[in-house]
């Protein structure tokens, strides 16, 4: 059914760290040998040796630069760059579940996973026209909806190792960026997190309530001062070239 | 968004069937017999065919019947549901016109209802759409059932009706342009709110997540055809409405009726491939491109 319970039990997503995260993409790459293999139908790449490669992701790592305002602390504050990663932030108020005309899409009541039912998909598209964060995308060669399962098949999964028992892209996170558990748990380590650091939603305007959170980049620091103390060695010695040399260059100047 | 063929020919298509139907169920024009046959079979043909088309686009169109199912919370089921509902109603109500020299009133006006309502599910599904601004508008519903009822007016031969109701529609059609141009922007979504560092400054985007294109890029972030825009919105509008309106007003004659029909139908197909093309889903705000 489309309709959404009016609360879960509990509410596992993500916590991304924007300030940690190097941009390295090895989420990205972990998330698709896992679920291409594991839950539902392949990933599938189309033309991926070819000129004009694309396909099936369900977690991208975008890069944004953000100039900050200048302000009195701060007279001209350099850019930052930002890595963001983003897959489907499991929202409360899923849009994509009660657009689905099939009940192919659901959000579950024991840990608010969202997830489709790939048997039942038709592939009309609308549960990701109804995303705005494009977490939702219809695989070319299965013809049914993909999306993220926060790993469903892993973190309940017996056969694994205990430490394994969390998202694919959580386990493999270099900068330890990325972080998983019980959101609607006020004391749990990723809740403390969020309250700790100010982590924000995606979009709030949307009214999509999103579960997974981002923690903001620090400010950076105002460098003062001359930075570079090999400088003053490496100043050029002879500021006008002399003899041979400073003939050669009045004759040039004067061709 | 990407304007696929098989979304425009429906909408196009089954819009004006289903406002054909809506006037024959209401009696207008009061037919009977070869004459009712021939006004239904375009009536049936036009909204049936529309929905074939629709399923071109489903990725397993084999399961469609599925669809029906979600009519509690999906706009796209309650449209499946009215459109089967009316096109049975009808049906019924057809055979009795037809073949039976029958005008069964309830039955045809409840028709007419069914019709309508298709239209208006139809519309509701891209008017729900928060993430696509220029669509999530009280003026998005008003677009397709004016549409509707003029090129049903229009079909149904009614030329006072279809004159009224095809200057309501090219009203609704210019306030529509006239309110999507500025929805995005009044929407107060932009790139800050989308990776929500827009209050730490000026937000660019700097790199996408792959150097090739992906199914979000080309599903939602169509530019293609845009800087034409503006001369396709005349020439569609003239087409709708201007060149009917003109004909209509002359000496009435099959072949400049049938001019009128064609006309109309292009400046909707013309109107109904902006629709899709001109929308902006805020997806494309992440790839820096709105």
């Amino acid at each position: 059914m489309t309709e959404l319970p009016s609360s879960t039990d509990r509410k596992l997503g993500l916590v991304i760290d924007l300030d940690t995260c190097v941009g390295c993409h090895a989420c990205v790459i972990s998330c698709k040998g896992w679920n291409t293999e594991n839950y539902g139908a392949p990933l599938s790449d189309q033309d991926p040796y070819g000129g004009d490669p694309s396909g099936t992701f369900l977690n991208r790592v975008h890069s944004f630069e953000v100039k900050p305002t200048p302000c009195s602390s701060q007279p001209d504050p350099a850019a930052q760059l930002i890595h963001f990663p983003k897959s489907c932030l499991h929202c409360e108020d899923a849009p994509c579940v009660t657009v689905c005309p099939t009940g192919a899409s659901y959000k579950r009541v024991e840990d608010g996973i969202v997830l489709v039912n790939e048997d039942h998909c038709i592939g009309c598209g609308l549960c990701a026209w109804s995303c705005p964060y494009g977490a939702r995308e219809l695989d070319q060669a299965a013809g049914v909806m993909k999306k993220c399962t926060l790993c469903v098949d892993r973190i309940y999964n017996d056969n694994l190792p205990e430490e394994d028992r969390i998202p694919s892209c959580v386990r493999t996170c270099p900068a330890g960026a990325r972080h998983f558990g019980d959101l609607g748990d006020p004391d749990s380590a990723v809740s403390q997190l969020v309250a700790e650091r100010g982590g924000m939603d995606l979009m709030p305007e949307m009214g999509t309530k999103p579960v997974n959170k981002y923690l903001p980049p620090r400010p950076k620091d105002e460098m003062e001062g001359d930075i570079d103390v090999l400088a003053p060695f490496l100043t050029p010695v002879a500021e006008e070239p002399k003899g041979f040399l400073g003939w050669l260059d009045k004759a040039l100047e004067k061709i | 968004m990407h304007p696929a063929p098989s979304v425009i020919v429906f909408t196009t298509l089954s819009g004006l069937g289903f406002g054909l139907l809506f006037f024959l169920g209401l009696g207008l024009p009061a037919v009977s017999g070869m004459v009712a046959f021939v006004f239904f079979a375009i009536g049936f043909a036009l909204a049936c065919g529309g929905l074939m088309a629709s399923t071109f686009h489903l990725g397993h169109p084999e399961r469609a019947w599925r669809a029906l199912t979600q009519w509690r919370t999906s706009w796209l089921s309650r449209e499946g549901v009215c459109a089967v509902a009316g096109l049975m109603v009808m049906g019924l109500y057809a055979i009795g016109v037809i073949f039976l020299d029958q005008d069964w009133r309830l039955l045809g006006l409840l028709g007419s209802a069914l019709s309508l309502a298709t239209v208006f599910t139809t519309s509701m599904i891209y008017t729900q759409l928060k993430t696509i601004p220029r669509w999530n508008m009280k003026l998005t519903p008003a677009l397709f059932l004016s549409f509707s009822l003029a090129g049903g007016a229009l079909l149904a031969g009614q030329v006072t009706l279809a004159i009224v109701l095809l200057l309501a529609a090219a009203a609704v059609q210019l306030a529509y342009w006239k309110q999507g141009d500025g929805a995005l922007a009044a929407s107060g979504t932009d790139m800050g709110t989308a990776t929500g560092l827009g209050e730490r400054g000026k937000v660019r985007a700097f790199e996408p997540p792959h150097t090739g294109s992906n199914y979000l890029l080309r599903e939602f972030v169509h530019v293609v055809g845009r800087k034409h825009s503006q001369k396709l919105r005349v020439i569609g509008f003239a087409l709708a409405f201007v060149v009917p309106l003109v004909l209509l007003l002359l000496p009435f004659h099959h072949l400049i009726a049938l001019m009128a029909v064609a006309s109309h139908l292009a400046g909707v197909a013309c109107s109904r491939w902006l629709f899709f093309a001109e929308a902006e889903h805020v997806v494309g705000l992440y790839y820096g491109k709105r």
